[in-house]
């Protein structure tokens, strides 16, 4: 009695700290006091957790714990800052995972064989064990598409979305099916048949929520994959919190319910930037039409005819005399590792007196934040980050916006062309600047495949070439001016 | 998870933890979201007490099978994934934001 009440007092400081680290998450000067205390929270917990667990089956806790953290820190030591997507979609999966393993074993476990099941519990057993297989699939996919160990492109086929739905009737019938059976209490004989049948249901029901996580992510592109790393993070959250239900653990269902809100927060945000509701990213397979285009068969039929292409040489020049540089990068900074010659660039900009700032849209790069770590990684102080609504004023008064692998987000077509796929979608006001130089590798349309008009615009220039490579050739011009 | 009073309880705490992280997510910094996003994936790591309690119970039932056993390892496994490489990267990305410019040149 008296440890149980020690361990949820113990519980409940933990739970402060958890709401106290994420509260310190509200600016970066004292962010890292929040992730100690979020972990110090974490290590009271645990100790607690183990202080009252009895049993067996310390040599497989120990053994789960010793390998599942070995990886754990191994792999978060070595990650690269521009596969952070990945990493996080990885670690939403582990907890979706986990979330499902445990309603696994706990049917099994509560069930005992015969008996039935309170409504509550059977009910959490079914929905986290859906939830957190959807979410750990779904994750895989993810992390598939954003490793390019498979096609970044929506993967679509005839009769897709009626695949899906038939898979989620299933899981949806299977499921209810499952609570009515297990909670039935009356005629023990009966009662306990359907026990037996059930138990059979149970991994049938894991199988066809993995079934629907691959399902469910296979059309989503690349472009979109901030807002389903969002997702996935909050039903990871949601699942954690319903597994508490399960287990009548307070602890679980808090942290669960931080988690769920956070990457719903997000989601919402990340729909917003884009001005797309959520249906449209997840049913909309958005890019899917540029899928099998090349760069010759988009503009085959005239084309972009008015596009300049400048030497590193002409762009050094002008951004040697410019007073004001916005720089904005997009994910093909991510994918050249660019972000540290970017840093050198500015660098020689800063030491000739020029102002040099970062324009980051919300969805630039394949997460939420992605530009903002690289660019810390790169030892760009950040202060000097702007979001779209800070930098928007100032891109008329500057002298060069420097787009580096950044498409979309600064097509004016979301402007004014109510036609164009991302109409209405915020963007970032580069053509707005005196001169535009883009940094691309091609012309070659972007992860949307729609056109960009900025291309034609007469103040603005393309730099072809690796963007790492493109900014290296930039410094050196600037430097030997 | 017995009488629906302590459903109730457990419900109440849901939802008013659900405003508390949709209070306290929002004064985030948009530069601040991808560590937020590892910092949550490390807290969902809690997920690792629920399968500790998850294998003791097992070993404490008449159930206990190399499957389920193995599937339980695994959430422990997968849970502590999420705690130690959470907290972990969170922290190496939150240490490289500065306010200043102070690396070497």
């Amino acid at each position: 009695m008296i440890l149980t009440v020690v361990v949820a007092l113990i519980d409940l400081v933990a739970i402060v700290l958890f709401i106290l680290g994420l509260h310190y998450l509200n600016s970066p000067a004292h962010a890292r006091q929040g992730n100690r205390m979020a972990m110090l929270g974490m290590a009271i917990a645990l100790i607690a957790a183990a202080w009252q667990t009895a049993g067996g089956a310390w040599l497989w806790i120990v053994f789960g714990v010793v390998l599942g953290g070995t990886i754990g820190i191994f792999a978060a030591l070595r990650v690269k800052m521009t596969a952070m997507p990945q990493m996080v979609a990885l670690y939403n999966g582990a907890g979706g995972g986990a979330a499902a393993l445990i309603a696994f074993v706990e049917y099994y476990v509560q069930t005992n064989g015969t008996s039935s099941l309170y409504p509550v519990v059977s009910v959490s057993l079914v929905l986290s064990a859906i939830i957190g297989a959807i979410s750990f699939a779904g994750s895989i996919i993810a992390f598939l598409k954003l490793q390019e160990l498979m096609t970044g492109r929506p993967v679509t086929y005839p009769g897709q979305q009626f695949v899906n739905a038939i898979v989620a009737l299933a899981i949806v019938s299977l499921g209810a099916w499952l609570i009515i059976a297990t909670i039935q209490p009356a005629a023990a004989m009966h009662a306990a048949s359907a026990i037996h049948l059930a138990a059979w249901a149970f991994p049938a029901l894991l199988g066809v929520a993995l079934l629907l996580g691959v399902l469910f992510v296979l059309p989503i592109g690349g472009a979109d994959m901030p807002v389903v790393i969002s997702l996935l993070n909050s039903f990871t959250g949601l699942a954690v919190a319903i597994a508490g239900f399960e287990l009548g653990s307070s602890l679980l269902i808090i942290c669960g319910a931080l988690v769920g809100a956070s990457g719903t927060l997000l989601t919402v945000l990340m729909g917003k930037a884009m001005n797309r509701p959520l249906t449209n990213v997840l049913f909309g397979a958005f890019g899917a039409a540029g899928g099998s285009d090349t760069g010759t068969s988009t503009s085959g039929s005239g084309g972009p005819q008015n596009i300049r292409s400048a030497s590193a040489d002409d762009v050094a020049v002008m951004l040697a005399y410019a007073q004001k540089v916005i720089i904005v990068p997009g994910y093909g900074m991510a994918v050249a590792q660019a972000q540290h010659s970017v840093k050198a660039l500015a660098d020689q900009l800063e030491k000739r007196g020029v102002t040099v700032k970062y324009a980051i849209h919300p969805v630039a790069g394949r997460m939420p934040g992605h530009m903002n770590v690289l660019l810390a990684e790169a030892n760009v102080p950040y202060p000097a980050l702007l979001d779209m609504e800070d930098v928007n004023p100032e891109f008329p008064t500057t002298d060069v916006a420097l787009v580096i692998g950044a498409n979309d987000v600064t097509n004016p077509a979301a402007r004014n062309v109510a036609s164009s796929p991302i109409y209405g979608m915020p963007i970032l006001d580069v053509d707005k600047a005196h001169n535009v130089i883009v940094l691309k590798r091609s012309m070659r349309s972007g992860f949307a495949g729609i056109e960009n008009p900025l291309y034609e615009m007469p103040n603005c220039s393309m730099l072809f070439g690796d963007a790492k490579a493109s900014v290296d050739a930039l410094t050196a011009a600037v430097k030997a001016l | 998870m017995t009488d629906s009073n302590a459903f109730l309880g457990l419900l109440t705490i849901l939802v008013l933890a659900v405003f508390v992280g949709f209070e306290v997510i929002s004064k985030v910094p948009t530069t601040l979201h991808t560590p937020l996003m590892s910092a949550t994936n490390a807290i969902h790591g809690i997920v690792l007490i629920g399968a500790m309690v998850t294998i003791a119970a097992l070993f404490g039932s008449g159930v206990h099978s190399p499957l389920l056993v193995g599937a339980a390892t695994a959430a422990v496994t997968l849970g502590a994934i999420n705690v130690f490489g959470g907290f972990a990267v969170t922290e190496r990305m939150l240490q490289m934001f500065r306010r200043k410019d102070n690396a070497p040149k």
